[in-house]
């Protein structure tokens, strides 16, 4: 532009009262807003299918979406991003790494670590003052009980999960449940959380059954046969219901017992319908371009946590580009507050529940190939906001911040 | 032939064009069925259904009115469907995914929205080349060319932006901050100011084009209809500007905004999830396409009611009127 420096200055000077941003960022050298991402998943038992394998980065494809989509942002406004990345090999390994974001002045960092290491690495006193984004730790206790100031929940709860399905149950009136609940400590959350559900949304567990069979045997030939006699036996005897109910977290088990079942019901819970923050089939309200634009980057499906990740980005770039701020305790008090609300591939705008930290959002309902429904389903009110219908609400909660 | 004769018959020559003028044609994308459905103005019969490109979706007539441009965003090109011989007789290049687009006054540049590559790509129609792309946000989305075709403004959906961009030189000059995900742009007809709808935001945002400052907004509530489904997407202007008609998506209604006051003065139920709006050329009707309901409401205007709703394709998306 031949334009001379200082007309081109006024010029600048001009476009910034006006409120407008400039074409060109108007800070010669703006501050970065560095953000961290720490990975850890401990080693998971052998899955019932060689199908679709938990990605080694998982989680971490998402966060590098979200930051090439907020450098995109960046570009007109002026604010950068850095993704600072690191996944340990261990428990450790990962609370050493948090430490040294923190010596590096990271303020804000994404982790996917399982809640106990979570919970061990928010007690840190070097973890003070930070900021973790979690997308890796579903457990109702970390947003009630355990609940830290520092902590903003990406993922959804297991108590929204279970709600979102048992919302659906109770709108189809499939009222009777058999719940099937693995070995795993998760599984037992997870089953807890459909107890709570099925009080609250008036559903009825009519059986509460151990899965104790152990996997492994079901590749060998004829493991079929033993199988299909193990999910018979289980599910014989038990009061009339509806549907299955299943808490398998890792996969091992739960979609055995689909057709192999003494009486014909349909399976639902961590396998066949999934309560689920993100699914391949999902592709309303615009999801066909972010599902388009992580295939190209990535080279596979999104899953949830890579979707977590991804949100967790674009809320601390969607908290600097209305704050326009890169400062990370502004942005964070942006997020924080009421004017913050983010667009995720929902139909709604997304925010964060002020007393607990929870990212509001609406949970997909998705079969392997299918989208099945989207809760909260019509009908169920709340006086504040229906997405408050979901898990943990105010009225509810036990988390008590000092 | 006696002159008394010739008169009457030049009247009635007359009398019949006019009637052939008036018969003006609706032309709708259906984005699951790859089809563009053709109807009679008059009659609101389906004239033909025309199997086009994937994910048909931003039309555009061409300024002779005898072609229409048709994004066909998974075939990754703009598709150029002849009116008279309904054959496709062209594809335009345009970039991935091609979302909407809009034509330049001067009848030769289009500018499209990548929606997959944060691009506008400008496509000249005569030549059948791209002369530019121009960097925009994430997810770039509605297309708005001022009156006097200084200006194309660009909303990218996940940078929550208008980019102003000089059509001749393909700079952006502006880059304003809207509500979240931003859809459509509706120029007025004085060029002097624009608005942006946001759909998740859920409302309007109002930007003059001194200085390119946000001076309004204009905000939507609708009783017994929870603020989350009120989603504005498509736009269109009543003739003389007085009046802004605003799609709101899942709330299956279409507002009515004194531009004068930014009020909504009405909100007219229609079909399921409303996404774009097309006044007939005399400005009596409105035509809406619903997605969820895969039909058209037809609005009498001046009436302020919803008069029909026709079935077209599957997923209806964008609809122009032909004159």
């Amino acid at each position: 532009m031949p334009v001379a420096a200082g007309a081109r200055w006024r010029l600048l000077a001009l476009a910034v009262t006006l409120g407008c941003l400039a074409a060109e960022p108007v800070v010669a050298e703006p501050a970065a807003l560095g953000i961290g991402y720490l990975g850890w998943r401990p080693p998971q038992p052998l899955a019932s299918t060689l199908l679709e394998p938990p990605p080694e980065d998982e989680g971490l494809q998402g966060a590098r979406l979200g930051l090439a989509d907020n450098e995109t942002t960046g570009r007109f406004t002026g604010q950068r991003f850095t993704l600072e990345e690191r996944l340990a090999r261990g428990p450790e390994e990962a609370l050493e790494a948090l430490r040294g974001m923190a010596a590096a002045g990271l303020q804000l960092v994404v982790v996917n670590l399982p809640g106990p290491l979570l919970l061990r690495a928010i007690a840190m006193p070097e973890a003070e003052g930070l900021t973790l984004l979690n997308i890796g730790a579903p457990d109702d206790a970390l947003r009630n009980e355990q609940c830290r100031r520092g902590l903003l929940h990406i993922l959804p709860s297991r108590a929204m999960l279970a709600d979102a399905l048992a919302q659906y149950l109770a709108v189809k009136r499939w009222r009777n449940i058999f719940l099937a609940v693995g070995p795993e400590e998760g599984d037992r959350l997870y089953a807890e959380a459909m107890r709570r559900a099925a009080r609250k949304f008036g559903l009825r567990i009519v059986a509460d059954r151990p899965w104790t069979h152990e996997p492994g045997a079901q590749r060998t030939d004829t493991g079929h046969l033993s199988l299909a006699a193990e999910a018979a036996r289980f599910t014989q005897g038990a009061s009339a219901h509806d549907v299955l109910v299943v808490a398998d977290e890792a996969n091992t088990w739960g979609d055995t017992l689909s057709y192999r079942t003494t009486e014909p019901r349909p399976v639902a819970g961590t396998q066949g319908l999934t309560p689920t923050i993100w699914s391949p089939v999902h592709e309303q309200w615009g999801a066909t371009q972010l599902q388009r634009r992580f295939r190209a980057r990535a080279g596979r499906w999104m899953t949830p946590r890579d979707q977590a990740a991804w949100l967790a980005l674009r809320a601390v770039g969607e908290g600097a580009l209305r704050a326009r701020s890169t400062d990370p305790a502004v942005v964070v008090a942006y997020m924080r507050g009421p004017a913050f609300e983010l667009a995720g591939f929902k139909g709604t705008r997304l925010t964060f529940r002020d007393w607990d930290g929870q990212l509001r959002q609406p949970v997909l309902l998705a079969e392997p190939r299918s989208l099945v429904s989207v809760s909260p389903q019509p009908g169920f009110q709340h006086q504040f906001s229906e997405l408050d219908t979901l898990g943990t609400d105010r009225p509810e909660t036990r988390c008590r911040l000092p | 032939m006696p002159p008394a004769m010739t008169r009457t018959v030049a009247a009635l020559a007359l009398a019949l064009l006019a009637g052939l003028a008036r018969a003006e044609t609706i032309l709708v994308s259906n984005e699951k069925d790859n089809t563009i459905t053709a109807l009679d103005g008059e009659s609101l019969r389906i004239l033909r259904t025309v199997p086009v490109g994937e994910r048909p979706r931003g039309i555009a007539l061409s300024q002779d009115r005898r072609h229409l441009y048709i994004c066909a965003g998974d075939s990754d090109r703009v598709e150029v469907l002849d009116l008279e011989t309904w054959q496709v007789v062209q594809h335009l290049p345009s970039g991935p995914d091609p979302e909407l687009l809009a034509l330049h006054p001067d009848g030769r540049r289009l500018f499209v929205a990548n929606e997959d590559d944060n691009m506008v790509t400008v496509v000249d129609v005569q030549r059948g080349l791209v002369l530019r792309e121009i960097p925009v946000g994430v997810e770039p989305e509605g297309m708005g060319i001022s009156p006097d075709g200084r200006f194309v403004v660009n909303t990218s959906e996940t940078t929550n932006m208008a980019h102003v961009i000089d059509a001749e030189s393909g700079e952006i000059v502006a880059n304003i901050l809207v509500g979240a995900r931003p859809r459509a742009v509706a120029w007025a007809p004085d060029g002097r100011r624009f608005w942006v709808s946001a759909e998740i935001g859920g409302t309007l945002t109002l930007i003059e084009t001194e200085g390119w400052r946000v001076t309004g907004h204009v905000e939507f509530a609708v009783p017994g209809v929870p603020p989350e489904a009120i989603q504005p997407v498509g736009m269109a202007l009543s003739g003389d500007g007085a009046r802004l008609f605003v799609a709101l998506g899942p709330a299956n209604r279409v507002a009515v905004v004194d531009t004068r006051t930014a009020r909504v003065e009405r909100y007219l139920l229609v079909g399921q999830r409303v996404w774009n709006l097309a006044l007939s050329t005399d400005g009596s009707r409105l035509y809406t396409t619903n997605g969820v309901s895969n039909d058209l409401s037809v609005i009498d205007v001046a009436a302020m009611r919803v008069t029909r709703s026709v079935p077209v394709g599957q997923a209806p998306w964008g609809v122009v009127v032909r004159p």
